[in-house]
């Protein structure tokens, strides 16, 4: 085991280093909030991909492919095809006509201040929310795999939590892109390594692995031995309601990773919309082949190391990790574990960075002081204060849950409220000459409370639970569920859409927004005004 | 018409160069440029149709998958009906992608014009 702390060790040391030499070049709010907009496609496509897949993908969706075969492939696909939403509708008006974060673009032609103040609470929401699912996951992992470390929950959630603040605090854009640069690097290099691995098992013919992959068994609950096609659809998402929840998860992923604030404020790092454009294909090719091997990392726990040794060890977060080490040995695993933290400190880096620039950027100088900073650099040391009091408070709210918090719950928040608070008015404030502030104000309101309304009273939180449900899976709620999903999205997107449209019919015509219409369709199809990239 | 003149007399654009009154300012210059309404036409004849498509091929995934399951759980060589089709969706959207990239060269090239002709105007006054 100490050679996974070595190799956590080594990932440490490198990124601090990078984190020192970005902050002598994160002079300035350009440089502080936006790389100085100088990162390449590449680059760029690397760090969206490294801010992407988060440890929820990489353990989670190999942990859901160990466990219900098939229907844990199902995540996979939408975590993809997202990005031609990203791709073909908001990427390259939003580095055209936006400056630091998501609400510049929607503030563009509406009234700055309540637009920017609701899509501001929208974009704490997310990234805290999300981070918070990510906090508690690290904890429990990091103790996990440092076991007999003497590092607990409690240590490694404050270890976490300290290091991304200082990436943040310190670094800036510059030092988080990096470090999503390298951790995506290792993400990749590890898991082509495990799916090679994984392959010459079955001698690398296909046939064989998927022979293997329609013969899983291990024990139910009661003891008896089952044999279970893994291929065969259906194992998670069951009748009656699995199909539509399927399609509701489809339609959060679809359209909620356009409206991510920790991706969307990835394209204002690149010089001009052309660079947008590429780095989103970069980011395609590599998130694709990632999530295609997740067949391997699944379908190869679930055959090599099978369900009842990974629910005895750790869960199926442990899908991953258990198989390296199961084709591999123990440096394997270290250097499988240190990738899975590598994966988890940069998520949740980039996530502290979008949170404290929205509430600098769009809270602070515009919502509280109209727009104009009182003194140079005000907006990036308000920015620097916010980085550290949301990651504060992140880790204070981990420790508070623990380690065995069911908050899982929380990652589908975050894409609901994405898919159904961000999205509709991105799209709408881009495309419909109409659409006014009270639009923007009532769907982001709207998307918002019913993301949240719906979650709360669907069964990932209210449920009756036996005397033998462990604490991971204790619904927080001991009630029968209201609203029968887990995933809100396919009542809540059609929520925040009708909310934008009711909203700019009450609100009337709004002469300026219609006006600059015409600027923003310039300025978003041309680039022309747009924000230049910083000389060094 | 009259509305919006009002409009624009009202909110001067924040980044505009400010146009002498009653002088349409550079964004309605550029927005009634051929190549401007040229390349708005181009971009949406790709992206509707691409959106579309994407949209309906990715949802036939959930929905057959979630109630034809029997259907997609027919043999397919060494794997399944519901593999290939969740599969074949990586490999459609990398060519939509790849389409798009192929087709915005022609918007750029558009872009670039306009740029240029904003650019000369701006040196002729």
């Amino acid at each position: 085991m100490s050679t996974s702390l070595l190799m956590f060790l080594v990932f440490i040391v490198i990124t601090l280093g990078i984190t020192y030499w970005a902050a002598r070049r994160s002079a300035g709010a350009g440089a502080y909030f936006a790389a100085s907009r100088r990162i390449t496609a590449w680059q760029n496509g690397v760090a969206v991909a490294g801010d992407y897949m988060s440890a929820a993908s990489f353990l989670g969706i190999a942990g859901l492919i160990a466990f219900f075969g098939y229907d844990g492939f199902m995540y996979s696909v939408g975590w993809l095809v997202a990005y031609l939403t990203v791709l073909l509708v908001v990427a390259e008006p939003l580095r055209n006509a936006g400056k630091y974060t998501m609400a510049d673009v929607l503030a563009y032609r509406l009234k700055p201040r309540p637009v920017r103040a609701m899509a501001s609470v929208s974009t704490l929401t997310v990234s805290t929310f999300y981070m918070i699912a990510q906090m508690v996951g690290a904890g429990a992992l990091v103790s996990l795999l440092l076991k007999g470390s003497g590092i607990n929950f409690r240590t490694a959630v404050i270890g976490v939590g300290i290091l991304m603040i200082v990436y943040v605090v310190f670094g800036g854009m510059l030092a988080t892109t990096w470090v999503q640069i390298i951790k995506a690097i290792l993400l990749m290099t590890g898991t082509i390594l495990l799916s090679i691995l994984v392959m010459s098992k079955f001698g690398f013919s296909f046939s064989n692995f998927f022979t293997a992959v329609q013969h899983v068994s291990y024990h139910g609950p009661a003891g008896q031995e089952i044999t279970k096609d893994f291929l065969q659809p259906g194992l998670r998402f069951k009748p009656p309601n699995g199909p539509l929840e399927l399609i509701s998860l489809g339609m959060a992923l679809i359209f909620g990773t356009a409206g991510l604030p920790h991706i969307l404020v990835r394209f204002y790092t690149v010089p001009d919309a052309k660079t947008a454009r590429y780095s989103v294909v970069w980011a395609m090719i590599l998130i694709g082949s990632f999530y295609i091997m997740t067949t391997f990392l699944g379908f190869g726990a679930a055959t090599i190391v099978g369900r009842d040794f990974i629910s005895t060890h750790g869960g199926n977060n442990m899908s991953a990790p258990l198989l390296a080490q199961a084709v591999a040995g123990d440096v394997f695993f270290a250097f499988i574990s240190a990738i899975a933290f590598a994966t988890i400190l940069a998520v949740v880096a980039g996530l502290t960075i979008s949170a404290s620039t929205s509430f600098a950027h769009d809270f602070w100088t515009n919502v509280i002081h109209k727009g104009v900073e009182r003194k140079p650099g005000e907006e990036v040391m308000v920015s620097r204060i916010a980085a550290f009091v949301v990651g504060a408070v992140a880790i204070s709210i981990a420790i508070v849950l623990g380690p065995s918090a069911n908050v899982a719950f929380l990652v589908a928040l975050a894409f609901a409220v994405a898919a159904s608070a961000n999205l509709p008015v991105i799209v709408l404030s881009i495309f419909w000459r109409r659409f006014n502030t009270l639009g923007a104000v009532m769907g982001l309101a709207v998307g918002l409370l019913a993301s949240i309304v719906l979650i709360l009273i669907g069964p990932s939180v209210m449920g009756i639970d036996t005397a033998t449900t462990p604490a991971i899976s204790r619904h927080l709620i001991q009630h029968a569920p209201i609203f029968p999903l887990e995933n809100p999205g396919i009542a809540s997107i059609p929520l925040g859409f009708i909310g934008a449209f009711l909203g700019t019919l009450l609100g009337g015509r709004e002469a300026s927004a219609e006006h600059k219409f015409t600027e923003l369709e310039v300025r978003a199809n041309t680039g022309l005004g747009s924000e230049k990239a910083l000389a060094h | 018409m009259a509305q919006e003149q009002a409009a624009r007399a009202a909110v001067p654009g924040r980044s505009a160069p400010a146009a002498p009154a009653g002088e349409p300012d550079i964004w309605e210059r550029v927005a009634r440029m051929d190549e401007f309404k040229s390349l708005l036409t181009a971009r949406e004849k790709f992206v509707i149709p691409a959106v579309i498509f994407f949209v309906v091929y990715y949802f036939l995934l959930p929905i057959s998958v979630g109630y034809f399951p029997q259907f997609m759980d027919k043999r397919v060589g060494s794997v399944n009906l519901a593999y290939l089709f969740a599969l074949s969706q990586f490999f459609v959207a990398w060519l939509i992608a790849f389409l798009y990239v192929r087709a915005a060269r022609r918007f750029d090239e558009y872009g670039r014009r306009i740029l240029d002709h904003v650019d000369t105007s701006k040196e002729g006054k």
